[in-house]
């Protein structure tokens, strides 16, 4: 049976080391059966999250030779078979142990989102009509399994450290699922201008990139918001009616 | 006990799938302060997982269905020992818990004119399931989730429940640990809510993830109440099967209501072989008429891929057996055929299907668009459960309530696909209601500090085992052992022969040992789960001996055929005085001259 190296980053927020195993290799095997089967075998409290095994619950986000991934959905022919293979968490978040971080932040950050606002129903019953061509762009947002790699990936929370006053692409996304909604009424635009900082995202697309689910997040998500916060609050016509509807 | 922190809520919810969610929402709308405990990060419950709707008759698409028809499906899907009531309950409540979902800002699919679409699936006589492509978990627990976090429900996630605490006969809170530090967590609470989802882990082939650990289920059990149906495990016939470590994962039922077919390795669609009486006259004798099915047709019946599972995964073991299988022991499920039917047949097949067109592209490097699937059976579900109140959800213990996949009596002996999710919403808000009354109605109650001592005793006894056994070897060969022994196919003698294996497992559990530290280390996690998987275990298998016939998700090749007088009974599991498993049988109730009269009409 093919092995293969692991160099597998153990330790917590106050430091750690890479560490070496051997796993062996089955047809069709994921980083993430190799991570557990160490686990099983050769250390047992080696920490990371999972639940579904087939990329629909985002639990399994971590770095595979420096790639932000899914464990769970990325197979072991897909990457270079002589070399070891280092795993490691995402490097956005703090690190809680081993391969887990402590992504609370997210939370909270939807927590400030303002919620659904449904218009009043359609029909007599309760009940709403949409088309399906109405709802497919929402329909493309909320297959978010909320795997935060996006958020992992973007420079402005990895590198620039901007977690109070950014969002994130996940948050673009879940914003422009909500403004989009057919149903919806509320108006999220001037929280996406000076609670969400959305500004800072200059469009480098790498959130797009590397999410799992293929959402076209910068190009129908953020683009679309960025131009109605323009709509909204830069452009000049727009503003001249909302000076003269104010008086 | 003073040394633990103490978390006081009025009503506490442990699990945050669709009925822990829906429970929390519906006590928390009632004015109760709510706390909710959840193994995983919030949003990562097994509900996330479902693929292919949630039945409701609402009629949007065949306005010949109602209720009535959903609780006579329900019924004969359960083989008629289900809880009548919680059936009846559940098909005239699902579906305004759907239209609830879209008020919350769900988005289902459509149809034509603009309402909720619904599809076909195995057991339902109308499509009823109301669905987002084949992802339909997602779009219900995160619908649930951020409506949720707006309603002041207190979530603990990555908490682990370890027992219940109780005041006399009275549960009246939960010992805890949170997983990063393993540090224990006293919660107090007036009532309490499980729904702690399913049991998969006991099995080697399964769908569910490291979370289906019977944890709920132990918890009633240890803490006095019933379990009932316990022998009723739903093996879903569609698993993948190959590349190995795949293996178990999912193949949605959606895919045969799409048009899917099964065929074995010499080509022959061989479920027209054996369609049971039951069913006959609902089901398309001819592959013409059950294609047309699928596609809408109303005066045509389905086809027999879409018997209910426990017969389709019946079929399957057969043809494997038989030598029919394809070469990894599977037979073939193929969607792409349906080219010869439809010109855009690639592009319908994605739009359906995306997620299992993506699974199957990445994991196994095959084109569902192009080629046909290998797939085989796999531990899917558990019928069998807490004992519950059908309108209140209250377990047989004052105080503890139960909902969702770790309560039971809805499904009887065989769940039809689709009815989850919707059991989730209908009796997860239930459960949320009554467990919110009960708690304006009662105190806190106290917990006495030996209770508290003696599980932190428990819970730490794996770090004192140096050089012990490790748990996820334990784990694997339970797994194997109930594979082998308590399956699909089921004989008295392995069953006593998986007795024993279990008493030995229980011995080589005390001597269990956890490596490192207690910082989220998952062997410790392991360890303390495996208590629990023994308890299902070991009370699935007395309930599978004690019915001695065939029936849903029971195949007994030793009684292969079903016996009336077992279909006036459920069996339940109590622990007894001295700590053993007490099994008894307990007739159902005479159903009520409204209900006969509707499933004889429409039976
Ligand atoms: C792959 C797959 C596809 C499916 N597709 C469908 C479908 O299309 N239609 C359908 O109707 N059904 C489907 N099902 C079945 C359905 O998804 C489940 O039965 C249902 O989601 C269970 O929901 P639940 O709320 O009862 O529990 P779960 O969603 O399993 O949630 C259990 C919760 O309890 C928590 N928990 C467990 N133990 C503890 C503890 N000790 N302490 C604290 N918290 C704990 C967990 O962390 C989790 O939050 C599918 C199942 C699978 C696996
Ligand atoms: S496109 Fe914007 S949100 Fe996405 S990674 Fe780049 S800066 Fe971040
Ligand atoms: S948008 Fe994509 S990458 Fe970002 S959290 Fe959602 S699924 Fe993950
Ligand atoms: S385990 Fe669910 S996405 Fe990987």
């Amino acid at each position: 049976m093919r092995k293969a190296t692991f160099k597998i980053w153990r330790g917590n927020s106050e430091g750690g080391e890479f560490k070496s195993y051997d796993a062996d290799i089955q047809p069709g095997m994921v980083v993430l059966d190799a991570v557990l089967q160490i686990q099983g075998e050769q250390a047992g409290d080696l920490a990371c999250r999972w639940n579904c095994r087939a990329g629909k619950c985002g639990s399994c986000s971590a770095e595979i030779n420096g790639k932000p991934k899914l464990m769970c959905m990325t197979r072991m022919n897909t990457l270079p078979e002589n070399e070891p293979i280092t795993v490691e968490p995402m490097k956005a978040f703090p690190l809680k142990k081993d391969l887990v971080t402590d992504v609370s932040w997210n939370y909270e950050v939807k927590k400030k989102i303002k919620k659904f606002k449904p218009r009043a129903p359609d029909a007599e019953d309760g009940t709403w009509r949409m088309s399906q061509g109405d709802v497919d762009r929402v329909q493309e947002f909320r297959k978010c399994i909320e795997c935060f790699l996006c958020q992992d990936v973007c420079h402005v929370l990895r590198d620039h450290h901007k977690h109070e006053e950014f969002i994130g692409p996940r948050f673009l996304v879940y914003a422009a699922a909500l403004e989009m909604h057919p149903l919806d009424t509320e108006n999220r635009l001037g929280d996406l201008k000076d609670e969400s900082n959305i500004g800072y995202c200059n469009i480098t697309k790498c959130c797009t990139k590397v999410c799992p689910e293929s959402i076209t997040i910068t190009d129908n998500a953020i683009i679309p918001l960025k131009e109605r916060v323009v709509d909204e609050f830069y452009d000049p016509l727009t503003k001249l009616v909302k000076i003269l509807r104010r008086k | 006990m003073a040394e633990y922190p103490i978390f006081e809520h009025d009503v506490l919810v442990i699990g945050a799938g669709g009925a822990g969610l829906r429970a929390a929402i519906e006590a928390s709308a009632a004015g109760v302060s709510v706390g909710l405990v959840c193994k995983s990060l919030l949003g990562k419950a097994h509900t996330v997982m479902a693929e292919g709707g949630m039945a409701a008759a609402i009629g949007n698409v065949d306005d010949r269905d109602n209720w009535k028809v959903h609780f006579t499906d329900t019924m004969r899907g359960g083989q008629y020992v289900n809880n009548w009531r919680m059936a009846e309950l559940h098909a005239k409540e699902a579906p305004d818990r759907v239209r609830e979902l879209e008020a919350w800002g769900a988005v289902f699919d459509r149809t034509k004119d603009g309402k909720i679409l619904q599809r076909n699936f195995g057991g339902h006589k109308y499509p009823r399931l109301a669905h987002v492509g084949d992802r339909t978990g997602l779009e219900m627990i995160r619908t649930l989730q951020d409506h949720g976090i707006h309603q002041g429900i207190e979530v603990y996630m990555e908490v682990t429940v370890v027992s219940l605490l109780k005041d006399g006969d009275r549960v009246v809170g939960a010992f805890a640990y949170e997983r990063e530090h393993g540090r224990f967590r006293i919660f107090r609470a007036k009532a309490v809510i499980l729904a702690t989802g399913g049991i998969g882990r006991a099995y080697k082939i399964t769908s569910n993830s490291w979370e289906g650990t019977g944890d709920g289920h132990s918890l009633a059990y240890d803490s006095g109440a019933e379990l009932i149906d316990m022998e009723f495990i739903q093996f879903h016939p569609t698993g993948m099967v190959y590349p190995p470590s795949v293996r178990g994962i999912l193949v949605t039922e959606g895919v045969r209501g799409e048009g899917g077919i099964l065929k074995n390795s010499e080509g022959k669609r061989f479920m027209f072989d054996d369609i049971p009486d039951l069913y006959k006259d609902q089901t398309a004798d001819n592959p013409e008429e059950g294609w047309k099915y699928t596609q809408g047709d109303k005066n045509a019946r389905r086809p027999p891929e879409l018997l209910t599972r426990d017969h389709v995964a019946r079929c399957i073991v057969r043809e494997v057996k038989a030598g029919r299988g394809s070469p990894n022991g599977g037979v073939y499920l193929d969607i792409a055929w349906i080219k010869e039917k439809l010109s855009n047949a690639e592009e319908h097949i994605k739009k359906k299907l995306p997620s299992m067109y993506h699974q199957f592209k990445q994991l196994a490097d095959l084109d569902i668009t192009k080629e046909p699937m290998e797939v085989g059976p796999t531990t899917h579900y558990i019928m069998g459960g807490i004992r519950v109140d059908a309108d209140t959800q209250a377990s047989t213990v004052p105080g503890l309530f139960a909902a969702g996949e770790c309560a039971a009596g809805i499904n009887g002996a065989n769940r039809l696909g689709g009815n989850s999710l919707s059991d989730l919403l209908v009796f997860g808000k239930r459960a949320g209601e009554f467990a919110a009354k009960f708690a304006k109605e009662n105190d806190h109650g106290t917990i006495d500090d030996s209770q508290v001592s003696e599980k932190v005793k428990w819970s730490l006894q794996p770090f004192n085992n140096p050089g012990g056994e490790n748990p996820f070897k334990i784990q694997e060969d339970l797994q194997e052992m109930m594979q082998d022994l308590v399956g699909i196919v089921r004989t008295e003698r392995e069953m006593k022969q998986a007795l024993e294996g279990l008493t030995k497992l229980r011995t080589r559990l005390a001597n269990v040992s956890a490596t490192g530290n207690i910082d989220f280390n998952p062997s410790w996690h392991t360890a303390l789960d495996l208590h629990n998987l023994l308890n299902v275990s070991e009370a699935v298998t007395l309930a599978a001996i004690e019915r001695k016939e065939s029936r849903g998700g029971q195949f007994r090749d030793d009684f292969p055929l079903k016996v009336e007088e077992f279909g006036k009974v459920n069996f339940s599991v109590k622990k007894g005085d001295k700590g053993e498993m007490e099994i008894k049988s307990i007739p159902i109730p005479e159903m009520p001259a409204e209900l006969k009269q509707i499933i004889e009409e429409l039976g």
